[in-house]
């Protein structure tokens, strides 16, 4: 029964997941201004990290954790780096 | 043996390292290399000539059935000792000849080198390795050549013999490979005892015809002869050396070699007896009319070359007695000669004839020195010359194939020797006879030590103790070479002086008196005619050469840029697409194309849900690309996003997690470039659509893109929908862990199974972090970007215009919070990239991902707090990680040949250690630390030079602001 639970949250949670990715896409694709753009970036990072957790848990194996660390710790390297293009004209000063 | 090769090489690098002024150290060092190679040699000789040649094989590429095999029998023993030999008394003649301001390290380490090829040449016993010695010879011949290399004919020089000889040396490596073709090895030994089989095969002319054409073209025969004169830039050494008696001979040698096996056809008769006889007649014609000395014995060279050519083209072993024996004897006196004209040029300062004259009184010597060789250069009886012309003479008579080449060979013979003795007493009635010399440069032209006159000495005693007792000098030798080519065909012949009253003899006085006689009458002419002979003044092989390549390099080169090459990248990319649908396209029309049934089954509507989201992304940005790049670039990251969750989907974590990081640091990357990126023409849409035929051109490349995307999808399509055969993957998933030691396949194949191909790539990302380091360096960015960026410019004068607050405080109090959170973060991402990197061998992760990560922490600290507060806290030094990343692989590759396995193989085994436990620990680890260190500091060191430029900009515009404030 407990399974029978658990698949079906993890479907349902994979399904709104690429809904949220969906959301952040329209943004990423709309704008219309390009700080909308950078945060529809880093709200589908999110998203797609949690995909990956999800993915794990129904496969039942660690191994892809990491890419998901990865985006943990990582992904926001790149929303920085847009946010401070956008705020000073240079990522790097 | 392999020393005598060996030896020259080592000395050659030796020679290299040591400083410039050293002349004496590098004299002694090329000294007692060339003659502990002669003694080498010379204690060969009993084994040789008990008639079984030497030979020593090391297995090289045997898989090619090319081996460093040598072999030395009777014929290279005499070529290898004259090489040897002779080199040793250049180098003591060098030693006095170059003189002090000369970077004599250069020279003296080119000398070894080339005399460690030419020796490579004649003791190998494979084709193949004989081709590469050969090569070696035109490189080292084109670096001496070119010695003087600020010396504009000097360089000419060099590159036209390098033109020349390269052309041959392809051409022979092709009939190399023909012969190889035809008698299935490449070993010598074979090849000589297969003469019949390649004569009568179908391949037998074009492989003559490619072996003679590297021949000539190194004996300088015609028509390739021309490159030998300009070659004359050369320090005299050199030219003594190389246009004497090795370089030029090599092409001789070979036909020698190879003269049991290809000789005695009419193609061979015609070729070689046509160049043959035109290099003997017109190398002598040309010879009398030289004003220059060293262009006079280039000529000579030529004359005499063709003879040995037009002896080896008759096919009878008599005339290949001939003309081994005047091999010996020309680079005997030919190489004196060239030391004498050094040394007149080195008292005189010229080497004019018409300048020069009346030396004897000078310099006695060495005067009677160059006249005994060039007595045995005119074929005076009682030297060495003499003898060989003789049997050159009776080989001329007989008739070997009716022909008119073969009815005329006897006119020409007396007609060339007649102007060998012409441009002999030329060369010494015109610069050691005569009154005084009144028009050269230096005043008192002198003796030259006695050390530097001593190579002369030598060799012209050689020359006359073969002239007079040849029996007893060069005889035995002469036979042990003669019998190693010939084998069973060995002639009866006599090497005495006086062989009777008869033919030869007439025709040797015959040669004589005309030969003093033409002198008689042309000395007048001679000593005011112009450079070049007269009727061929005009006609320079050097011009038709220059011409041509002129032709080939520039204007065709030029026509091929301007037809196929475009400056824009469009015309390109249409071009390259286009060629690689169609080529794609026709197996597929021509074999069928059927791809697999369309199924749903074990669809996922979630992972099919991420594409169609990724798909969308990646259509946004090729929608945006044009005119909204920061758009574009977003877009991209959401589809390179999706492209990982699908790796993870399709399990390939590892991919996964490199994929992840390189699109971090590769939008990281972007960014600092779109920085120095134009602005966009603003008027620009209006232009593109004003244009006739923009948009139907735009369509075009649509329906390219899309037609080629198309096709893409069903190939994989296809693919996807196949059962694979079994391929190389499932040999690796099978050893990964039995021989790798590694649980983590993708690891294991790039650090162990393919290590040497990482090792390369590791390498090539090297090469490319500096290229792009190097011309950062010199970047100049557009004008329009060159000013601070917008938003800059707002913030400080924001800054400025409250009088509370100071420049630069609006970025530092936007970015107070976030700059904390990246500062603290240092530690734990390299903690991360240290737990990336250990675990790399059994599961995902591994050296590259970790230097990535590694590289983010980095670049977060120069995002967080700016390039001058990071570099006055933090020494990246990324040159020092990649130099420190290459020599750790490649040691711990090398380290595998102490234990006797091949380069970069890995051991691995469990190491217990305390509190840890049993850790795996594969010697492939370090290969993986030397890839982690070499991606950190090729990223790092990339990024960082792009982001230098901003500081750049702002040291430029002060010191620009200096500059105005010092005018005003």
């Amino acid at each position: 029964m407990s399974g029978v639970i658990l698949i079906l949250a993890l479907t349902l949670s994979q399904m709104l997941l690429v809904a949220a990715m969906a959301c952040a896409i329209w943004r990423l694709v709309r704008g219309p201004r390009a700080q909308d753009r950078v945060l529809g970036l880093d709200a589908l990072y999110v998203a797609a990290m949690l995909v990956l957790l999800t993915f794990g848990i129904r496969t039942g194996s660690t191994t892809y954790f990491e890419a998901a660390l990865v985006i943990a710790l990582l992904g926001f390297v790149s929303t920085v780096a847009l946010a401070k293009f956008l705020m000073r004209g240079e990522v790097i000063e | 043996m392999i020393w005598m090769i060996v030896l020259p090489f080592v000395g050659s690098a030796i020679a290299a390292l040591l400083p410039t002024n050293a002349r004496n150290a590098e004299a002694w060092l090329a000294g007692v290399v060339t003659l502990v190679t002669l003694i080498l040699a010379s204690a060969s000789y009993p084994a040789v000539a008990a008639g079984d040649a030497i030979r020593s094989n090391i297995e090289w590429i045997p898989s090619l059935g090319l081996n460093l095999s040598l072999r030395m029998d009777g014929f290279a023993w005499l070529f290898a000792t004259m090489i040897s030999g002779i080199g040793f008394l250049v180098v003591l003649y060098a030693r006095y000849y170059m003189s002090p301001e000369d970077p004599v390290p250069r020279f003296f380490s080119f000398f070894l080198a080339f005399m460690g090829a030419m020796l490579g040449v004649v003791l190998s016993g494979n084709l193949i390795l004989l081709v590469v010695f050969w090569e070696l010879t035109s490189v080292f011949s084109f670096l001496l050549i070119g010695y003087w290399h600020h010396n504009a004919n000097a360089r000419d020089g060099a590159r036209m013999a390098l033109t020349i000889t390269g052309i041959g040396g392809l051409g022979l490596l092709a009939g190399v490979l023909l012969i190889g073709h035809i008698v299935g090895s490449y070993d010598l030994d074979r090849v000589l005892a297969s003469g019949d089989l390649i004569r009568s095969h179908d391949l037998y002319v074009p492989a003559i015809v490619l072996i003679l054409l590297g021949t000539l073209t190194k004996s300088a025969q015609f028509p390739f002869h021309f490159w030998l004169p300009n070659a004359m830039a050369a320090p005299t050494p050199v030219s003594a050396y190389l246009h004497s008696a090795t370089m030029v001979k090599a092409g001789v040698f070979l036909m020698a070699r190879l003269w049991p096996v290809l000789s005695g056809s009419t193609e061979w008769f015609w070729i070689l007896g046509f160049c043959g006889m035109m290099s003997l007649a017109l190398g002598a014609y040309f010879a009398i009319f030289q004003q220059d000395i060293k262009g006079l014995l280039a000529y000579s060279t030529i004359s005499h070359l063709g003879l040995i050519t037009l002896l080896l083209s008759l096919g009878s072993p008599l005339g290949a007695v001939a003309a081994i024996f005047h091999m010996v004897n020309h680079a005997t006196f030919k190489a004196s000669l060239f030391m004498a004209a050094g040394i007149i040029d080195h008292e005189c300062g010229t080497r004019d004839i018409r300048r020069l004259s009346g030396l004897f009184r000078f310099m006695p010597i060495t005067a009677t020195l160059a006249m005994v060789a060039s007595a045995a250069m005119a074929g005076v009886p009682l030297l060495n010359g003499f003898l060989s012309k003789e049997m050159f003479f009776a080989e001329a008579i007989e008739t070997h194939a009716i022909s008119v080449l073969d009815t005329a060979a006897p006119y020409v013979a007396v007609l060339a020797s007649a102007f060998a003795v012409t441009y002999s007493i030329r060369f010494i009635h015109g610069v050691f006879f005569g009154p005084l010399p009144t028009d050269v440069p230096s005043v008192a032209p002198h003796e030259p030590p006695f050390l530097m006159r001593f190579p002369i000495l030598l060799l012209v005693v050689a020359c006359l103790l073969v002239g007079t007792i040849p029996a007893l000098t060069i005889g035995p030798f002469l036979h042990t070479a003669v019998t190693s080519v010939l084998g069973a065909r060995t002639p009866e012949y006599s090497l005495a002086i006086w062989h009777g009253f008869n033919l030869p003899l007439l025709m040797s006085i015959v040669a004589l008196i005309a030969g003093v006689i033409l002198y008689l009458l042309l000395k007048d002419y001679l000593s005011r005619c112009e450079e070049g002979p007269p009727f061929f003044r005009r006609l320079k092989g050097q011009r038709i050469f220059e011409r041509f390549m002129v032709t080939v390099s520039w204007r065709w080169a030029r026509f091929v840029d301007y037809r196929l090459g475009a400056r824009r990248l469009q015309p390109q990319l249409r071009l390259l697409v286009t060629v690689a649908f169609v080529a794609a396209l026709w197996p597929l029309y021509s074999r069928g194309f059927t791809p697999g049934r369309f199924t749903l089954t074990g669809a996922d509507p979630v992972f099919a849900g991420v594409w169609v989201l990724g798909i969308v992304c990646a259509l946004g940005a090729a929608y945006q690309a044009k005119f909204h790049r920061l758009a574009a670039l977003i877009l991209l990251s959401g589809a390179g996003l999706v492209t990982c969750i699908t790796f993870v989907w399709l399990s390939a974590p590892d991919l996964a997690v490199t994929q992840l990081l390189v699109e971090i640091v590769t939008t990281v990357l972007i960014l600092l470039g779109l920085r120095w990126l134009p602005k966009r023409v603003q008027d620009g849409p209006t232009i593109a659509s004003a244009v006739p035929g923009a948009r139907l051109r735009r369509f075009r490349d649509l329906a390219i893109a899309v037609s080629v995307g198309v096709g893409v999808t069903l190939i994989a399509y296809a693919v996807m929908t196949r059962t694979p055969p079994p391929t190389i993957a499932d040999y690796f998933l099978e050893k990964a862990y039995s021989e790798g030691g590694g649980r983590n396949v993708v690891n294991v194949i790039l650090v162990d199974f393919r290590a040497f191909d990482t090792f390369g790539e590791i390498t090539v990302l090297a090469i490319v972090a500096l290229t792009v380091f190097a011309l950062l360096r010199r970047f100049r960015p557009a004008p329009d970007s060159v000013d601070s960026p917008e938003q800059q410019r707002i913030q400080t004068a924001f800054d400025e215009a409250q009088p509370d607050r100071e420049t630069g405080e609006t970025i530092i109090d936007y970015l107070m919070i976030p700059a904390v959170i990246m500062q603290w973060l240092f530690p734990v991402i390299i903690m991360f990239a240290a737990y990336l990197f250990f675990r790399g061998h059994d599961l995902p992760g591994g050296g590259f991902a970790a230097g990535i990560a590694m590289a983010a922490a980095f670049i977060l600290q120069y995002m967080a707090a700016g390039t001058r507060w990071v570099e006055d806290r933090l020494r990246v030094l990324p040159v020092r990680w990649i130099g420190l990343g290459l020599l750790l692989a490649a040691f711990t590759g090398a380290g595998s040949w102490l234990f006797g396995y091949p380069f970069l193989t890995s051991h691995s085994r469990y190491v217990d250690l305390p509190l840890i436990g049993d850790m795996p620990l594969a010697s492939a680890i370090f290969f993986d630390l030397g890839v982690f260190s070499l991606v950190v500091g090729a990223t790092v060191l990339m990024l960082i030079a792009l982001a230098h430029q901003s500081i750049r900009r702002h040291r430029v515009a002060r010191t620009i602001a200096a500059a105005d404030e010092e005018t005003a």
